[in-house]
């Protein structure tokens, strides 16, 4: 099933295209990373299949009907998102923050009381913040905050998940478990799309990889096809090398000194003076 | 002390203030009238068949200025600090209030431009319709002005808020000056509020403003609650957010309009009562709401009385004194935002 649908997607702003005719598809059952460098329209993409903001060009699909039909309480069951940042001035205990995430079941009547509790205890259980229920959101350090955030978004328990950087705050061993709750997602049948910065968390985590640069949808596919020495260092505009896993976890990208070796004359199209 | 402890004794609290400061308004004054002779006068008019013992002035004081006076301040109290509660929500900032936001005299406006071209100045619903009209559309111009990408900042909330009072008090004042002497009210009535002018009628009047008002943040508050994460993500959980501005910013108007066409501008109290309650019992909309009308009244009740005792037969105008105590407050709350931020957030 493909939950998701984008069809020649563009968005410019003030004459500039931040996005340049994506197609796309979000797969029922797969994790799709998104990776990029900076300013590449990763986040707008996110913005747009979310329905927040809406194309210049082109069209998205949910589940069949294009998105600006569908109300606000309609799309937060088919659903969630992540913000890159979302901050919260008010003195929400951290359950309160991830019962947020229930709100369009409640609107709509569509679960019990019981049901809301054991989704957030779920969530809050996932994402290790349960120890930190009752504390007040604010005081929070920005990790917890951000797992919080992930916790909300678990527990609006949708078939579809956009996270844009999931994993920015985050310490090693949360970000394993967060990639890995995601995963648990996606196996369960969940479309679940992530931007990831960290190349080697989405080699070891996504099912298929979506490389974008200047607008473009670059490469798509399986992690060992998309992950190139030869096209990561051209459009990240630095050397990148990458090598086996030591423990057989498919591809591990790491930076070189230079160029050697990658190019035929050692200097990627572009760069050349 | 657990949450639904330290709730139910704020709420315990607050009304027992609240019943104590009824007994004390209504009996306190230039004619004393004992909390016996009050409820036998009740009872009396309610045709329980009891006979008071209250002379003729006790009864007309009673019944034609004190409880008029106390009724007013009630819905003009509940309605201002349920208006505090939403504006703070649509605004994202517990500094928002109708007066800091310019709601106040942008009502106020609406009131004065409505009898200068000639209403009737005794709460009638033109001048209350008039008023909210005009606050309706000087809150949404303040929203406009000082939201830059998905938040609300600070400085520029309270510099609009600042630019919105002065243009709206210039107009009022000119209005005051231009139109013709009976019908308008002076300036100081606007600026300095007071609840002397209460009626029966301007009670009624303010009643059918505040009670659709409250109900509207009331129905809204759990989307409220969620709004504070912010507009993408109240929208991504499933919340019509222009639709919620709008509805939320007309229960403003709606409130705040009727409050100041019937007494002015009376300052903070939607900014003192949610933001302390709040304090005490956190920030969920549904139980901050009922908990800052409680307040709201605390404060109101508290600064009637003293306006009327403190220096009989004189009275000191009620916005002056809930801005001296708001004001300080308010310059409290800017510090500690400040320094919460790091900066003007």
């Amino acid at each position: 099933m493909t939950p998701v649908i984008a069809r020649g997607v563009s968005y410019e702003v003030d004459g500039r295209a931040i996005l340049d005719g994506i197609d796309l598809n979000l797969e029922t059952g797969a994790l799709l990373a998104l990776v990029g460098p900076n300013g590449a329209g990763k986040s707008t993409l996110i913005r747009i299949l979310a329905g927040d903001s809406r194309p210049t060009r082109g069209i998205v699909q949910v589940e069949g009907r294009p998105i600006e039909q569908c109300t606000p309480a309609r799309l937060a069951l088919i659903r969630s998102v992540l913000p890159q940042q979302s901050r919260l001035d008010f003195a929400f205990s951290v359950r309160q923050v991830v019962e947020m995430g229930r709100y369009a079941y409640t609107r709509l009547q569509r679960t019990s009381r019981r049901d809301d509790a054991e989704a957030v205890g779920r969530a809050m259980s996932a994402t290790g913040v349960a120890p930190l229920a009752e504390l007040s959101f604010p005081t929070l350090s920005a990790g917890e905050q951000a797992l919080v955030m992930i916790a909300r978004v678990l527990a609006q328990d949708t078939p579809v998940l956009l996270l844009d950087e999931p994993t920015a705050s985050l310490d090693i061993r949360h970000q394993h478990l967060v990639m890995s709750q995601l995963r648990h997602r996606a196996r369960r049948g969940g479309a679940v799309l992530a931007v990831l910065h960290d190349l080697n968390l989405a080699a070891r985590y996504a099912d298929r990889i979506g490389m974008m640069a200047g607008g473009r949808l670059r490469a798509l596919g399986p992690p060992d096809q998309v992950l190139r020495p030869v096209l990561l260092s051209e459009i990240y505009r630095y050397p990148i090398e990458v090598v086996n896993h030591p423990s057989g976890y498919g591809p591990l990208v790491t930076t070189s000194d230079n160029y050697r070796g990658l190019f035929q004359n050692g200097i990627p199209p572009g760069e050349a003076t | 002390m657990t949450v639904r402890a330290r709730r139910n004794t704020t709420f315990a609290v607050l009304s027992l203030v609240v019943v104590t400061l009824l007994i004390a308004n209504t009996g306190m004054g230039a004619v004393t009238i004992p909390p016996a002779t009050v409820v036998s006068l009740l009872a009396e008019r309610a045709g329980l068949g009891v006979a008071s013992a209250a002379t003729g002035i006790q009864e007309s004081v009673l019944w034609s200025i004190r409880l008029p006076r106390i009724a007013l301040g009630l819905l003009a109290a509940g309605g201002l600090a349920a208006a505090g509660v939403g504006l703070q929500a649509v605004f994202r900032n517990p500094l928002a209030e109708s007066q800091v936001v310019g709601t106040s005299w942008g009502a106020a406006l609406g009131a004065a431009a409505a009898l200068a071209a000639g209403a009737q100045a005794s709460g009638t619903f033109v001048l209350a319709a008039a008023s909210s009209v005009s606050a309706f559309l000087a809150t949404l111009v303040a929203y406009r002005i000082s939201r830059r990408g998905p938040r609300v900042e600070v400085v520029t909330l309270i510099l609009t808020g600042v630019a919105m009072n002065a243009i709206a008090a210039a107009a009022v004042g000119l209005l005051v000056n231009v139109a013709e002497r009976g019908q308008m009210r002076s300036f100081s009535f606007w600026s300095l509020g007071t609840l002397g002018g209460a009626t029966w009628r301007t009670v009624l009047v303010t009643l059918v403003f505040v009670l659709p008002g409250v109900a509207l943040v009331a129905l809204r508050s759990r989307r409220l609650n969620v709004l504070l994460l912010g507009d993408e993500e109240a929208h991504h959980s499933g919340v019509d957010v222009k639709r919620l501005r709008v509805e939320v910013v007309t229960a403003a108007a709606l409130m705040t309009g009727a409050a100041v066409s019937a007494a002015g501008v009376i300052g903070f109290v939607g900014l003192l009562a949610p933001h302390t309650v709040r304090m005490i019992i956190g920030p969920d909309n549904r139980i901050l709401l009922p908990g800052a009308m409680l307040g709201g009244v605390v404060l109101i009740l508290i600064a009637d009385l003293v306006s009327r005792t403190a220096v009989a037969p004189a009275e000191i105008p009620l916005g002056v004194l809930t801005s001296l105590v708001g004001g300080p407050f308010f310059l409290w709350l800017l510090h500690r935002t400040r320094r919460a931020h790091g900066g003007w957030g």
